[in-house]
């Protein structure tokens, strides 16, 4: 699958590296859900400046992994949309929903910590 | 000008394709940004359409040019069983099928133009088009044409 999915403390980067079918969209929500579980993760950043189209089924799919992956116990930003696509996904009224957002990884990660901040320090 | 491209729609790895395929020729003919991005993303909803409702078919991208504009025209077609209530499946809180969504709005808020037939017997033609005047003097003079 093209995307590269690196461990960071408690954060899990998942940056997507190329556009995606739908099957591959599918199988990243199972897989960051384990591994947010495996690694016991508390962030989750979603890298997707690679996609330059985010559809409806796209921008449901992250807007699942999102709710998915918080009843595992981590936050998620998604990082990257690019101008075209921000300017797309307005135009074409895609309700994103519960999506966090924010420009860069520097960005997601200062989000993630005031997200996760005060949270149960890891009573596992 | 470049020829038409066809796309043929059975799965959705070919979605991949006519989404590349769209921004290519949308770029190749001069469209400035934001316009590859917008016609990729309504022919992607198009061409998902065909995946999961009909099983198959055909995505036509067709350059054209006038005096005045150049722009591209998606022709969509498939077999499959039709959309029942057509006026309802280009409304906003329309859901086809399982709370999947069309998609069919979205994607004409993205083109100039847009239009569907469809039927049980023959299937679901959607045509679109995006174009662009060459240039701002082209179509004032143009509108000012057709009102002297």
């Amino acid at each position: 699958m093209s995307v590269a999915i690196l461990r960071e403390g408690d954060y899990l980067i998942a940056a997507i590296l190329s556009d995606l079918t739908d099957k591959e969209v599918l199988e990243l929500r199972g897989e960051l859900t384990e591994l947010v579980g495996r690694y016991r993760s508390r962030g989750l950043v979603i890298d997707v400046s690679a996609l330059d189209v985010i559809d409806s089924f796209v921008a449901r799919a992250l807007r699942a992994i999102v709710l998915t992956v918080r009843l595992r116990g981590a936050q998620t930003v998604i990082v990257g949309i690019q101008p075209d696509v921000a300017i797309a996904l307005v135009q074409f009224r895609l309700n994103l929903g519960p999506l966090r957002v924010a420009l860069d990884l520097d960005a997601a990660r200062t989000l993630l910590d005031q997200l996760t901040e005060g949270e149960a320090e890891d009573g596992r | 000008m470049a020829d038409e491209v066809r796309v043929v729609i059975a799965d959705d790895a070919d979605l991949v394709t006519a989404r590349a395929e769209a921004r290519a020729m949308a770029e190749r003919l001069g469209f400035p940004r934001p316009d590859p991005t917008l016609i990729a993303t309504a022919i992607s909803e198009i061409a998902r359409n065909i995946v999961v409702h009909s099983g198959g078919g055909e995505i036509v991208l067709e350059p054209f040019e006038d005096a005045n504009r150049y722009g591209l025209i998606v022709i969509a077609t498939d077999k499959g069983p039709g959309i029942r209530d057509v006026e309802a499946a280009l409304r906003d809180d329309y859901s086809g099928r399982g709370g999947l969504g069309l998609g069919l709005p979205g994607a004409r808020r993205l083109m100039d133009e847009f239009d569907l037939v469809s039927d049980a017997e023959t299937g679901t033609t959607v045509t679109m088009k995006k174009w662009r005047y060459r240039d701002e003097l082209a179509r004032l003079r143009e509108e000012r044409g057709r009102r002297a």
